[in-house]
């Protein structure tokens, strides 16, 4: 009997929690029709998220596109097939790479940044402080964060491609001896505008729920120092977990 | 004539993390009065003071401010309810993403969305009268916990609230400065007339600026006498209490 309270309880608990972190987005989007949106916070925001973020996406779409390329080639060379390296680093990286890694690397700087910044608002009361003042938080504090995540990562996803693609030509020109006119050439046959729509569409979908995560998980902090560090990390965890999931779902979805 | 009561706390009931903190508490302050509330650390006086803005919903029992209650209030009905009060929090709360003029200009800003020039005129007057017009560009990290919790008053009083209510202003403080913002609060209560209620371990210093006193004890206003009745000892609680004896009504496990 107290084997079926504990499960049942733990799983009113899980429950009660998805519940409440749905509410959390209902309510910040619903925010955007009854506060509206502040210009100046969301351009702020979407230079702390994206701005400050484009230096990390660019080396990692560089080194994403050489190893591609190398990895590719070593592939391609078993089918004599190397004319399809650019195509198979373009497609890589537009369909997957581009937007899964972009979605990572800003989880991993921004979203952790904005986890911990919010959780040590949480436990030092400056949330309670801005509700008695009147601002509600969601609209001061989470709904900027959110559209400046939807503006930012497809930006960045589109960077990390073209530099990704770019890096992947370093290798195959410069090391692989091929030549650039094949590179690009065989690129703008393959590559339909479709898989560029479907790849902005994941990076929409995965700055949702990357933001989603890290801004509720801080806006849920308890427990002084400890607790912001272990929220931080759990949104880091929970990000890179939920963008595979969304992923792979997206991908059925969104098909070839 | 009797003053209107602003703030009526009846039977309240809470339970946090498996402890009962609050049980039965009732308090009720007029217009125009500050009530101090005494009593053991960690025993409910905080979490009493969040269920008067909203920030925690009592599980059982009504508060009531100016007539409307709060405890069955939608987030837009406890905005409204909120634009009424000013909160001193205990460690001050300020925004440390910004400097301190920031701070205070926030609800200026976000709230009555006035003008930058109005904002500057009136964040700076607020700050001097709390003597921090020379920090205003510093950042909270660099300044000292006497200028946060000023600045703090400062933030809380620059709407011109009804009610203003005070976590511990003082608490962690040296005794001049501790006196010199009690001396401060009774000044702005004399100006402006705000209701409040004050949270504090200053006894008897913070008893100058009050006009009733409040013992919070087993989760209940045990007694609500004035200052003067308060420092006559005939409570046993509130004696033992007051001059911090280990002997009396009052049984802890304290080490």
């Amino acid at each position: 009997m107290d084997f079926i309270s504990r499960t049942g309880s733990a799983i009113i608990d899980y429950l009660h929690k998805r519940g409440q972190s749905v509410f959390f987005l209902f309510h910040a989007l619903q925010c955007a029709v009854t506060c509206g949106c502040k210009i100046k916070s969301i351009l702020r925001q979407t230079i702390f998220i994206g701005v400050q973020s484009s230096f990390i996406i660019i080396l990692t779409g560089f080194f994403t596109g050489m190893v591609i390329a190398l990895q590719g080639f070593y592939s391609l060379n078993k089918f004599g097939a190397t004319a399809l390296l650019g195509p198979a680093v373009a497609l890589t990286l537009i369909r997957e790479l581009g937007p899964v890694l972009t979605a990572i690397m800003v989880a991993a700087r921004a979203g952790s940044a904005l986890t911990a910044e919010i959780g040590s608002m949480k436990v030092t009361e400056q949330i309670d402080a801005l509700e008695v003042m009147g601002i509600d938080p969601y609209a001061y504090l989470i709904l900027p964060n959110m559209v400046a995540a939807v503006i930012a990562i497809p930006l960045l996803t589109a960077f990390f491609n073209v530099v990704g693609i770019w890096g992947g030509c370093l290798v195959s020109v410069k090391m692989l001896s091929l030549s650039a006119g094949s590179y690009f050439g065989e690129m703008a046959s393959y590559v339909e505008m479709r898989d560029i729509t479907n790849s902005i569409i994941k990076a929409v979908v995965f700055a949702i729920v990357v933001f989603w995560i890290c801004l509720y998980v801080g806006f849920n902090t308890k427990g002084g120092a400890k607790g912001v560090s272990s929220a931080t990390t759990k949104a880091v965890v929970l990000s890179a977990i939920y963008i595979f999931i969304w992923d792979y779902l997206l991908t059925s979805i969104l098909g070839y | 004539m009797l003053k209107p009561v602003v703030i009526k706390a009846d039977n309240l009931y809470k339970t946090l993390q498996g402890q009962e903190i609050l049980k039965g508490f009732s308090l009720s302050v007029k217009q125009g009065e500050i009530v101090a509330i005494i009593g053991q650390s960690g025993k409910g006086k905080s979490v009493f003071l969040k269920h008067l803005v909203g920030l925690m919903k009592p599980d059982s029992g009504k508060i009531t401010i100016n007539g409307v209650d709060i405890t069955s209030a939608d987030r837009k009905g406890l905005t409204n309810v909120r634009k009424k009060f000013g909160y001193v929090f205990q460690n001050g709360a300020l925004l440390d993403s910004m400097n301190i003029f920031d701070n205070v200009a926030l609800p200026l800003r976000e709230v009555l969305n006035l003008k930058e020039d109005e904002v500057r005129e009136i964040v700076l007057k607020e700050l001097e009268l709390v003597g921090l017009r020379d920090a205003v560009w510093k950042s909270p990290s660099e300044v000292s916990g006497g200028m946060i919790r000023r600045v703090a008053l400062a933030r809380a009083l620059v709407m011109r609230p009804e009610i203003i209510l005070f976590d511990e202003p003082t608490t962690g403080l040296d005794p001049i400065i501790s006196r010199a913002i009690l001396k401060h609060i009774r000044l702005l209560h004399k100006k402006y007339k705000f209701t409040g209620v004050l949270i504090t371990h200053q006894i008897p210093q913070a008893f100058d600026v009050v006009q009733k006193v409040a013992m919070i004890y087993e989760g209940k206003a045990v007694v609500v006498e004035t200052p003067e009745n308060i420092m006559k000892c005939t409570h046993p609680i509130v004696c033992q209490f007051i001059h911090g004896r280990l002997d009396g009504p009052i049984k802890e496990d304290y080490f």
